[in-house]
């Protein structure tokens, strides 16, 4: 009786650790890397990195302010693209998806999910760099809006049929229009779980580097011109990363860190909008 | 058996079948609803009573594989006319489901106000005087006047089917569906609701279904037990519990059987 005892008190204790070791290892990743960073990049963060343009190579000093700004454009332009594509095509899926078509589309963005973003990168140069001649921010937006759309559609999908049918019976009673059901009450319900996929899908896209080498290719100048070749933080990083300057080294680590930093606030926001909807859905 | 003739008619149905693909599960019920009375709907698990209600404000049809044969006439029109929108009888006929369904993300305001908006917009003042109207009707009234734009899911099972029953009755229907109202609630929640029976049939037809046959005793003025899909029998409430015309009625009413 008693050796029985011990024997599930060991295993349960072994088993326990096991998973503890193990887990980890999982975090352990991501503390190195946010380590080395800051340990690496730190110290060169001050104001002229945020707002001064880069010099050129061999002088000292400089900043990535093209390239933040680039960013931001950029990444913005592709959430204008692909959030309202992705949301509407996932609360189609969920909510009219049921036949040949829905199946198709479900296919298709699984497909496109598992895309090499390169290739995507390569789609949009094909598309839109050589019918307009030259690189442009905007072909880099078209391609990461592309990245984007099936991760979006999916993860709406998914969050709209969290939506309890009760729900919808209850407005189709009242003499609520189907489409006006799903905008009005399942779209609603489900708002705070789409939010949250959409910053995820933002977050995974604005790191993104190859759809964007042969697309919005990089830019040392400062512009804001979407038409024009434009930098953005993941660019630079690898411009510098791979250049001979031991200067151009320290500045990729402080990129490398703003850039983390700005993925990081997406993830939390998104951590954010999951709490308050479990808040309200109590 | 039938209510007297001189009541009139508010909903009646036509040798109804509603079916599933191809197995039917209520077999050609053939019922009269008088105005304001409460007519309550029992019979065993899965004997159709539930599918026979959702017919009446055409709910089934959203099933999959929902279809129905026969006729449903509200106040004479079918309103399985091909030539009506499912949503027209819907707003004519409210309906509140076994659980409480509040819309989560609206307030209580909003939640009573959200049948009158989906029929077009309408002054400010008169919004303000039918959710009040419906919230007294539904006795929530007194218990959430000063926390109107408070969330729906704040109040309490038996306080948020109420609310659900004044967001049914907001837009004046002339027909008010229970499908079970009372299953998820405790037995003060169920008193509640049954009162209001009592007093909603002054202005509203009511057709409840239950399974708890004290509850239909208490409430209804006809019911009509279902088995197998099938309309067994259809009376007066008192004669049906008490001297019961069929075999299978009775057996179900002492308990026998379901």
């Amino acid at each position: 009786m008693s050796a029985r005892r011990v024997r599930r008190g060991l295993t349960s204790g072994v088993m326990t650790g096991l998973v503890a070791l193990l887990s980890f290892c999982a975090v352990l990743a991501l503390l190195l890397i946010l380590g080395n960073l800051v340990a690496q990049g730190a110290s060169s963060l001050d104001w002229s990195f945020f707002l001064r343009n880069p010099v050129p190579a061999g002088q000292s000093g400089g900043g990535v302010a093209n390239a933040i700004i680039g960013t931001v454009v950029i990444v913005g332009l592709a959430a204008l693209i692909g959030l309202p594509v992705g949301v509407g095509t996932g609360l189609y899926l969920a909510e009219y998806g049921g036949g040949q078509l829905g199946w198709t589309v479900r296919f298709v963005a699984d497909v496109l999910n598992g895309t090499p973003s390169i290739v995507i990168g390569i789609f949009a140069w094909t598309w839109l760099v050589k019918p307009m001649g030259h690189f442009s921010a905007l072909a880099g937006s078209v391609a990461l809006a592309v990245l984007m759309i099936p991760m979006i559609a999916r993860t709406t999908e998914e969050m709209v049929r969290l939506v309890p049918h009760s729900l919808r019976e209850a407005a189709l009673a009242l003499g609520y229009p189907r489409w006006r059901t799903s905008l009005r009450i399942i779209a609603r319900t489900a708002l705070a779980g789409i939010v949250t996929g959409c910053l995820v899908g933002i977050a995974r896209i604005a790191g993104e580097t190859a759809p964007l080498l042969f697309t919005a290719l990089g830019n040392l100048n400062f512009t804001t011109n979407v038409l024009q070749p434009m930098q953005t933080l993941s660019l630079q990083i690898f411009v510098y990363a791979t250049g001979p300057f031991e200067e151009w080294h320290r500045l990729a680590w402080a990129a490398a860190l703003v850039l983390m930093g700005l993925v990081l606030v997406l993830a939390l926001s998104a951590r954010w909008a999951i709490r308050q909807r479990h808040g309200a859905a109590r | 058996m039938a209510p007297p003739a001189d009541l009139r008619l508010q909903l009646e149905t036509a040798r109804l079948t509603a079916l599933y693909g191809r197995r039917a599960v209520v077999k050609d019920v053939s019922i009269p609803f008088a105005t304001h009375t409460v007519t309550a709907v029992i019979g065993p698990s899965g004997c159709g009573k539930s599918t026979f209600l959702r017919c009446l404000n055409r709910m089934h049809e959203l099933s999959e594989g929902g279809w129905v044969t026969g006729k449903v006439l509200l106040d004479g029109q079918d309103i399985y006319d091909p030539g009506v929108d499912p949503v027209q009888p819907r707003r004519r006929i409210g309906m509140v489901f076994q659980r409480p369904t509040p819309f989560p993300t609206m307030s209580i305001y909003d939640n009573v106000a959200a049948g009158l908006r989906v029929n077009g917009r309408r002054p400010r003042g008169a919004l303000d005087a039918a959710v009040e109207r419906a919230l007294q009707q539904a006795a929530l009234w007194d218990e959430v006047k000063d926390r109107l734009r408070a969330s729906a899911i704040a109040l309490s099972g038996g306080q948020q089917q109420r609310l659900c029953v004044a967001r049914a009755l907001a837009p004046e229907p002339e027909v008010l569906l229970l499908d079970e109202p009372t299953a998820s609630l405790d037995p003060t929640g169920t008193h509640r609701i049954e009162e209001l029976c009592h007093e909603l049939k002054r202005r509203y037809t009511i057709v409840i279904v239950t399974h708890n046959l004290q509850q239909a005793a208490r409430v209804s003025d006809y019911t009509a037990f279902f088995y197998l899909g099938e309309l067994i029998e259809l009376g007066r409430t008192e004669e049906l519990f008490t001297s019961p015309a069929k075999e299978q009625t009775e057996a179900y009413i002492t308990g026998r059987f379901g």
